[in-house]
């Protein structure tokens, strides 16, 4: 049996698939992959499941040696890539042969790699995912450590040689504009404080990990009080007492007491999660039916789409 | 009323304050919405006041989902009409001590009790399990004696022990395993409250009583004493 024995993780990686689907009753998190359109674009290109695992690689830094052939593909944050010592590129497949050292450097502009292998990453299944929330401390189970093996949870034939296009490729430009649905407490705002978080330049905080983004800019003047605790839907925006933002991720509480004027669309979720400390952001209004409508589509896309013979381009089944 | 909230969650707001007879029918409301067998339902998220339901947005929008709710909602009055009835009864452990509760001696000095009636004062309430957050199978449950509510530490500890039992104004918990916390601890809990497998021990809408156990008792029943 084929694998890739990890000989340096990098500073945090852990295995992610779409995440849990009805434990948050329990106070278990969601998880699952931050950067969707990486993530999903990383198992189309090797025809694996929609839910399949792959490593979530933060900041780069992974060394691993290949022990039999394996086919692999690397998308998310651009980074150089080299198979011994030869530069490849990412959004492709890449195939691996016994002995071949695989090393991804540290990405300097943005934040997540992903590495899919074919067939799916095998790793315990727990709560209906393979997804790890690291903060849980459940079963001791954590990022992956050096000498850990990743290999294909259902090995089979290569695929031929294929690229993803350009413009199906997460779009992160100079700015980052991400949306917010405004929420049924946007009203509790001044709308003072609305136009100012619409209209105002933040800069991603230090403290940002896989439970929340803080942004840092012109706080809010006047946020409303706390709220009664109630469920946080993924992507929602809270603003504790000091008007900074915190938009809240995959790993996040799963109820809590700050007051939200909305929340941010999964694949906009993406988009931010991608972004360094200092990096800017831009709030921008959008409406709900458009928000489910795009992800939607994204969604049908990966269903209902075959890779073109020539691999560099999809056609609708 | 139910209320979109993002691309795959709508909530359903039931009371605008927190109340004792909430968490049953919450708890009514959510077993009611199971039962009804929606194919797009992907979870509901019960706290005090509130529902949030969670939903697959590839299958409906959020129109359909409200639509499909609010006969629910609406119309269901079977578990409001006994509402105390609703809910079972889980008893909790507890050894209460100043080895196991570090905030014991400042918690009966701060209201002016001694330690025996603050542990009196504890477990003689039957408490309602309002909320699950924080960490998996942390319940939040109400409503503790006024004598005895006590704010949260100004500076939360890094490391606070599983099992640990706490107070935070008034509301009573149990940590299910070792994590940072700001609960003023006044003793410690035997039973294991998340188990991989089984999942949450307590639910919204359930009822809990504790009871004082000695520290044999406790170490008997697979308690650790570690800090």
């Amino acid at each position: 049996m084929s694998f890739l024995e990890v000989v340096r993780p990098g500073a945090q990686s852990t295995v992610q698939d779409s995440g849990r689907r009805g434990y948050r009753h329990h106070g278990l998190a969601a998880g699952g992959a931050l950067d969707l359109i990486s993530y999903c674009w990383a198992n189309k290109l090797l025809d694996n499941p929609r839910n399949a695992a792959c490593l979530e690689i933060v900041l780069g830094g992974f060394h691993g040696i290949a022990r039999g052939s394996l086919q692999i593909a690397i998308t998310g944050a651009a980074t150089s890539v080299t198979i011994n010592g030869q530069p490849v590129d990412q959004w492709q497949t890449l195939n691996l042969n016994d002995g071949d050292e695989l090393a991804i450097g540290h990405s300097g502009r943005h934040r997540l790699i992903y590495l899919a292998l074919a067939g799916g990453l095998d790793s315990p299944e727990q709560f209906g995912s393979r997804s790890v929330v690291v903060r849980e401390k459940l079963d001791g189970r954590g990022p992956v450590q050096a000498g850990d093996r990743l290999a294909p949870l259902q090995p089979r034939q290569q695929v031929p040689e294929r690229t993803v296009p350009d413009h199906h490729r997460p779009d992160l430009g100079e700015e980052t504009v991400i949306r917010l649905i405004p929420g049924y407490q946007h009203p509790q705002f001044q709308r003072a404080d609305i136009i100012r978080l619409t209209t105002s330049s933040y800069t991603v905080g230090d403290q940002s990990d896989r439970m929340g983004f803080r942004l840092q800019g012109t706080p809010l003047s006047s946020p409303p009080p706390g709220i009664i605790s109630e469920g946080i839907a993924q992507g929602s925006v809270q603003i504790p007492g000091d008007g900074q933002p915190i938009v809240l991720l995959n790993d996040c509480q799963t109820i809590g007491g700050y007051p939200k004027p909305g929340v941010v669309p999964a694949l906009d979720c993406g988009l931010l999660a991608q972004q360094l400390p200092g990096a800017g952001v831009r709030f921008e209004l959008c409406d709900l039916a458009t928000a489910q409508n795009q992800r939607r589509l994204f969604e049908l896309h990966y269903q209902n789409t075959r890779w073109c013979r020539s691999g560099q381009a999809l056609e609708w089944l | 009323m139910i209320e979109p909230v993002s691309e795959d969650a709508v909530l359903i707001t039931l009371a605008q304050a927190i109340d004792d007879t909430l968490p049953a029918r919450i708890a009514g409301h959510a077993d009611n919405i199971r039962r009804a067998g929606f194919q797009w339902l992907v979870d509901i998220v019960p706290s005090y006041t509130t529902l949030m339901v969670v939903y697959d947005p590839l299958i409906i929008d959020f129109r359909r989902v409200v639509s499909g709710l609010r006969p629910l909602i609406e119309l269901d009055t079977s578990c409001e009409q006994a509402p105390t009835l609703v809910g079972r009864l889980v008893e909790l452990p507890v050894y209460y001590s100043t080895e196991t509760g570090p905030d014991l001696q400042w918690l009966a000095s701060e209201s002016g009790l001694d330690c025996q009636e603050v542990i009196r004062r504890h477990s003689a309430v039957e408490y309602r399990v309002h909320a699950l957050g924080f960490a998996p199978g942390f319940a939040f449950m109400g409503q503790v004696d006024p004598a005895i509510a006590a704010p949260r530490k100004t500076s939360p500890r890094k490391r606070v022990p599983a099992g640990s039992v706490g107070i935070a104004n008034r509301q009573t918990a149990v940590y299910p395993q070792a994590s940072p916390g700001g609960w003023q601890l006044i003793g410690r809990c035997p039973t294991p409250l998340f188990d991989p497998i089984k999942l949450s021990l307590l639910k919204v809408g359930d009822r809990v009583r504790f009871t004082p156990i000695t520290r044999e008792a406790f170490l008997a029943a697979g308690g650790e004493l570690t800090p």
